[in-house]
């Protein structure tokens, strides 16, 4: 389980790994965490002829609020969210999601921005950045595309983003006070890819939901948003009568996904189980 | 000072923390690499197999049609109902598995290799491949091999003469079928050889991570055709291996193949991928289980229907009967059973080779028989203890239904200690209070015993061609007073050169740091088996006492010379002999020994073995018993099953190093949990298999294992001679079964339980579905 | 097959080598730099026996390049002991019967020593979830977590859990 052969870049500023993907196309390949990347090359899945390798761009290790958004660069690691990175849901948010993202070491290596744009269904991140509705930034030599993130998931480990382009950073949007977010996700082992997750954001204001998001996760080939689910809780009171609901309706809103370790039917169980406690925690934080 | 006994922190230890323990792969840097070309098909016919345009400088591939003219790994049962089948080193005309080695391609590092065996053209017509039980026993299925025309490759049966009536007259018949799915024992190292060609003397040293070097020899020597003295096989630091390491793999014949002929060194390190798919499996099993009580539960006959799929061929040298005849000869475990009907047979299919795997059988039968008895003490409205109580073999020696002798045990005793410790009413409160809220906790325990320490009766009843049995031990004093025992046995992990430095010190009156256990090397050790079948203490342990026992013979006699006293007045103790108050160094003696024997005279015997003697030991095998129990809460909305706690109450006889078995115990459960919960191969229908990363098959990590608890019984029985009985595999035995008991006692109010391993959250749910619970 | 010249500082030490790019760092570890006691046990990410400590990071030296690590400080179990004194997570594991076969206990000690070493007090969550992230299949966990918790209360970083 040894590597094909690349040849091996390491630019140090974005211009330089921009003019590298423009040279190489289809045949570059960003390196930034390698936490799936690499896998897969071991495998021999992935064979890119070349390999440009981001680690040593500082301009790209930045994690800031600015204005509405939060400003997550594309070497910013998985581990840098285990501490709230803002104040308010979406810092509590991130850390709460972070945790359940494989183990410590992938944690200090692998980045979000490349989660993004690898694009596994069971991403954590892709989960969380479609359910909150981010916003991607592709740049190449060309210059910049913001991307959605409802546009950004095309297919399984299939993005928007183009053989040229690098996924410089990914913008979240900073919530309100009035947010409350919650995570849930099942695997069988600690630290597992997710059968199932669901991440959902809600807008309470006097005790009654104004605006809520449900996004599921690993349960087909790309984050998905329940809509419907997330609909029938705007005008309710948050409480089980309700969670209930929404999850049935989370559960029959999709095509599953079969594969060794569930049956369409067992993931449509556990996206009810994973909605429900989303929501419940999300009241409870 | 008695070192028996006491929890002895490990010799082997300091090195290891180091990282500067030895194993295969680092003794392998800087040979060249060999990488096997792998089937992907399931069984075909090989039309030709084409080498990369473009071999670099050095590079070679090599097919079955350089091998011409080599046998085949063909191991024997002396059986009627056996058939043997070869298994090529390389194959030449067909496969009969995925991952099957068909060519290896050599480069300078193992990167190349890997490019090299991409490049080459494998040109296989793929024909019907049949890859579980029911597709090879269906009628016309597809034939593996033609000596076998039904897929059977071998088969026992018996009827006992009281069955019929015992059936016929019961009050109640249990019934029950169980289902066990394949699991690989994955060693946190996989498999590899080094093999070095020595152009001084021409001989070969294989290093491999192996748990039998010297069966390995052999049985390279033999497939080759070359003398066996030109061999020497070394077993270095070995990774775990838990029975998978015990056989003779192709691969290991072929390094040594390649050695010889382009005379140099050539090393083969298994990736984890390879290990998965094409190392061996194991537990593939299907059992049908009934059994006759009288109206107070008492058992009358059991009837048991065993098949078994043991994959493509059959591992040398334990064949694959190994698990089918296991569980034919070992149902009954620690219960009374008049009257024993068994059918069992080896179902040969297209899936790598099944080998021998920590328990082999036990943890299947173990959680057919106590999943047995949960049922029946249901079906009958008797207490589960109650029912155990009752039929558990309660006086020893015993004979059981097969014929083997139960020597001293505590089966009842553990069962009863591990109840107790358990706290049943404060247990039936918490479960009550929980399933108002909608949890579901359950308690299950499972009772079983373990043939362990078994020598050469025990494998010839089971009609070997190669009986394994006696361990050796040549044990000698140096001329500077060190205490060297060689041991043909092989430990791969287990701290065997504590316990046995341990074991020996004590005889001999010396601290085991004194004491030096030299192993794994055919040159430098008698023959003899290895480490499996929970038999390192008590055989090579037996061994070791015996030779201590004549080197102390040896010091007392030359010590009696030299303190002008009565040899069996001499104490041996603190490294010094003594005769009442006069004593002189061991180191001393034994300078003299061997440097002045003009001091000792023409009447002690052979001066040659002043120091040295030689012992071995073959006993005919002791029970080990334990009773497992397991506290667990499954969660119905997702099915996952939470331990929340676990207790072993074991008796493996006399406690050598304490230390040393709590931690064979902690790790023997967590595979057992791994078994019970996790781990599962698995294969499609045209037989690929789908769990070829540690993504897909899950060993369980230090977030899902619980702490657990141990309560030792010591049961000293005259069938071992140091009072050590086995314990390496109980761990692994009995937690499925206390496991599936716990989980179906959880779901007793839904009205379904467990019969299936493992017992994954996706089946669990399966069962839940559709549901509700009955208060 | 090009290689390219690096050095890389593992333990304190430097180590002129030349690696082709793909080779990764756990395969430079070992072979170019004769640091056999990184280990490697799967070759894509899960079982951790290969962990060592990259700028006071824990990483899987099989998912990262040895090309990469140019210019880092790498630490491997080789640097643990200092001389013929063991570290005292080292020492806590041959107390504890941490270990058995031996081939995930470098991957284990180099991920408990960078846990042991971080700022936060480690509590039973913590020290499960961390230790979560590396296979062992001989000890069943249960020694290497009590000697990794022994270790932490010696060094005064242990905090027993709030009562669930």
């Amino acid at each position: 389980m040894k590597p094909a052969a690349f040849d091996y870049h390491a630019p140090l500023t974005p211009e330089a790994a921009l003019a590298l993907l423009a040279t190489h196309g289809e045949d570059g390949k960003v390196l930034a965490g390698g936490q799936s990347l690499v896998p897969t090359m071991a495998f021999r899945l992935a064979r890119p002829a070349v390999l440009i390798d981001i680690n040593r761009i500082e301009a790209l290790n930045f994690c800031r609020p600015e204005g509405e958004v939060l400003r997550v660069g594309a070497l910013t690691r998985h581990a840098r969210f285990e501490t709230p990175v803002v104040t308010g849901p979406l810092g509590l948010l991130l850390a709460d999601v972070v945790r359940n993202i494989a183990h410590t070491p992938i944690r200090s290596r692998g980045t979000m921005c490349g989660s993004l744009a690898h694009a596994d269904p069971a991403s954590e991140w892709c989960c969380t950045a479609l359910t909150l509705g981010a916003t991607l930034v592709a740049a190449s030599t060309a210059g910049e595309r913001l991307i959605t993130a409802g546009d950004w998931f095309q297919s399984i480990f299939t993005t928007a983003l183009q053989p040229n382009e690098l996924l410089t950073e990914v913008r979240l949007p900073m919530l309100g006070s009035g947010w409350r977010c919650g995570f849930s996700e099942f695997n069988r082992r600690a630290g597992d890819f997710a059968l199932a997750m669901a991440v959902v954001a809600l807008q309470v204001e006097g005790g009654v939901i104004r605006e809520a998001r449900i996004g599921l996760g690993g349960v087909g080939a790309t984050p998905i948003l329940a809509a419907e689910a997330a609909a029938l809780l705007v005008g309710q009171s948050p409480g089980e009568v309700v969670w209930s609901e929404a999850a049935e309706r989370a559960a029959t809103c999709f095509e599953p996904t079969e594969d060794i370790n569930a049956t369409p039917e067992y993931r449509r169980d556990l996206v009810r189980a994973v909605v429900k406690r989303a929501l419940r925690k999300a009241v409870a934080t | 000072m008695n070192w028996t006994g006491k929890r002895l922190p490990r010799l082997e230890d300091p090195a290891l923390l180091r990282g500067e323990g030895s194993y295969t792969a680092d003794i392998a840097i800087g040979a060249r690499a060999v990488r096997l070309v792998r089937s992907p098909f399931a069984s075909g016919r090989i039309i030709s197999i084409t080498p990369p345009a473009e071999m670099s400088a050095g590079a070679l591939l090599v097919t079955g049609r350089d091998l011409a003219g080599l046998g085949t790994i063909r191991p024997t049962l002396a059986r009627f109902n056996y058939v043997a089948i070869g298994q090529p080193i390389l194959p030449v005309e067909r496969v009969h598995f995925v991952g099957q080695a068909v060519a290896a391609v050599i480069a300078d590092t193992p990167e190349r290799a890997e490019d090299l065996a991409e490049q080459v053209m494998l040109d296989i017509d793929p024909e019907d491949a049949v890859a579980d039980l029911d597709a090879a026993m269906a009628p016309g299925a597809p034939v593996l091999h033609p000596e076998a025309p039904g897929n059977v490759l071998v088969e026992g049966q018996l009827r006992q003469s009281g069955c019929d009536a015992a059936f016929a007259g019961a009050a109640h018949v249990v019934e029950l079928g169980i289902r066990s799915r394949r699991q690989n024992a994955t060693p946190m190292e996989g498999r590899g050889g080094c093999a070095t060609f020595d152009r001084a003397t021409g001989r070969v040293r294989l290093t491999a991570s192996c748990q039998m070097p010297h069966m390995l020899r052999t049985g390279i020597a033999e497939l080759l055709g070359m003398p066996e003295a030109d061999l020497q096989v070394v077993a270095p630091d070995v990774g775990g291996g838990f029975g998978q390491k015990m056989a003779l793999f192709p691969e290991y014949p072929l390094l040594v193949w390649l050695a010889r002929k382009y005379r140099g060194s050539f090393a083969w390190i298994e990736d984890r991928n390879e290990n998965l798919i094409a190392s061996a499996h194991s537990r593939d099993q299907r059992h049908v289980i009934r059994g006759a009580f009288d109206a107070d539960g008492t058992l009358r006959g059991l009837e048991v229907d065993i098949l078994s799929n043991v994959g493509a061929f059959s591992c040398y040298p334990v064949t694959c009967g190994v698990e089918p005849l296991m569980a034919f000869a070992e149902y009954p475990g620690p219960y009374k059973v008049p009257a024993y009907a068994a059918r069992a047979r080896g179902i040969t299919t297209n899936t790598c080779v099944m080998a021998p795997y920590r328990g082999v059988s036990r943890p299947a039968i173990t959680f057919g028989m106590e999943r047995l008895m949960d049922r029946a003490a249901a079906q009958l409205g008797i207490d589960r203890v109650a029912l155990r109580r009752r039929n558990l073999v309660d006086s020893f020696p015993c004979r059981t239904a097969m014929g083997m002798t139960l020597d001293d045990a505590s089966y009842i005793e553990a069962m009863d200690r591990a109840i107790d410790a358990a706290d049943l009413p404060a247990f039936r409160a918490r479960q009550a209070a929980a399933r108002v809220e909608g949890r579901y906790l359950g308690l299950g325990f499972a009772v079983f015993n373990e043939r362990t320490g078994y020598g050469t009766p025990a494998f010839a009843a089971r009609s070997m061609g190669i009986v394994p049995g006696y361990e050796v031990v040549d044990i000698a004093m140096t001329p500077l007073g060190e205490i060297e025992a060689r041991i043909g046995a092989s430990p791969h992990g287990q701290g065997l050169r504590t316990a046995l430095a341990q074991l020996i010190a004590d005889r001999l009156g010396v601290t085991p740091d004194a004491v030096r256990i030299i192993h794994g090397d055919t040159d430098r050790t008698p023959y003899g088996w290895g480490t499996f079948a929970s038999r390192g203490m008590v055989i090579a342990g037996g061994a070791c006492q015996i030779a201590a026992d004549k080197l102390a013979d040896r010091l007392r006699v030359l010590a009696a010379r030299m303190l002008q006293a009565d040899p069996a007045g001499i104490v041996l103790r603190d490294g010094q002999a003594f005769a009442g108050e006069a004593s002189m160094p061991l180191a001393e003696l034994a300078r003299l020994a061997h440097q002045r024997s003009d001091l000792f005279g023409s009447d002690v015997a052979d001066r040659r073995f002043n120091l040295a003697d030689t012992a071995s030991y073959d006993p005919g095998g002791t029970f080990s018993n334990a009773c497992h129990l397991a506290e667990v809460e499954v969660d119905v909305e997702t099915g996952l099953v939470r331990i929340a706690r676990y207790l072993v109450v074991e008796d493996a006889g006399r406690l050598i190093n304490p230390m040393i078995a709590d931690g064979q115990v902690h790790g023997g459960v967590a595979q057992g949990i791994a078994n019970a919960l996790f781990e599962e191969i698995i294969y499609a229908e045209d037989g690929n298999i789908l769990t070829g990363s540690l993504a897909d098959y899950l060993p369980p990590t230090a977030a899902e294992i619980p702490d657990i608890e141990i309560i030792h019984l010591e049961t000293i029985s005259d069938a071992s001679i140091t009072g050590a009985k086995g314990l390496g595999e109980g761990g692994a035995i009995g937690a499925p079964a206390a496991i599936g008991n716990a989980i179906s006692d959880a779901l007793a109010p839904f009205g379904v339980d467990i019969t299936e391993l493992p017992a994954t959250p996706a089946r669990i749910r399966a069962l839940l579905r559709g549901r509700e619970p009955t208060p | 097959m090009t290689t390219q010249r690096i050095t890389l500082t593992v333990n304190g030490m430097t180590h002129a080598i030349e690696v082709e790019p793909r080779r990764t760092l756990a395969d430079t570890l070992r072979d170019q730099c004769g640091l056999t006691g990184t280990h490697l046990g799967c070759e894509h990410g899960v079982c951790g026996a290969c962990t060592v400590i990259v700028d006071n990071q824990p990483v899987r030296s099989c998912l990262m390049f040895g090309i990469q690590a140019e210019g880092r400080s790498i630490r491997t179990v080789e640097g643990l002991a200092d001389g013929a004194t063991l570290s005292p997570l080292q020492q806590s594991f041959w107390d504890h019967h941490g270990l058995q076969c031996g081939f995930c206990t470098p991957g284990f000690l180099m991920l408990a020593t960078w846990l042991l070493e971080r700022e936060t007090p480690i509590d039973e969550a913590e020290l499960r979830h961390v230790l979560s992230s590396n296979l062992c299949r001989c000890t069943g966990y249960q020694n290497i977590l009590k000697a990794v918790r022994e270790a932490a209360k010696g060094l005064g970083k242990w905090v027993e859990s709030a009562p669930a």
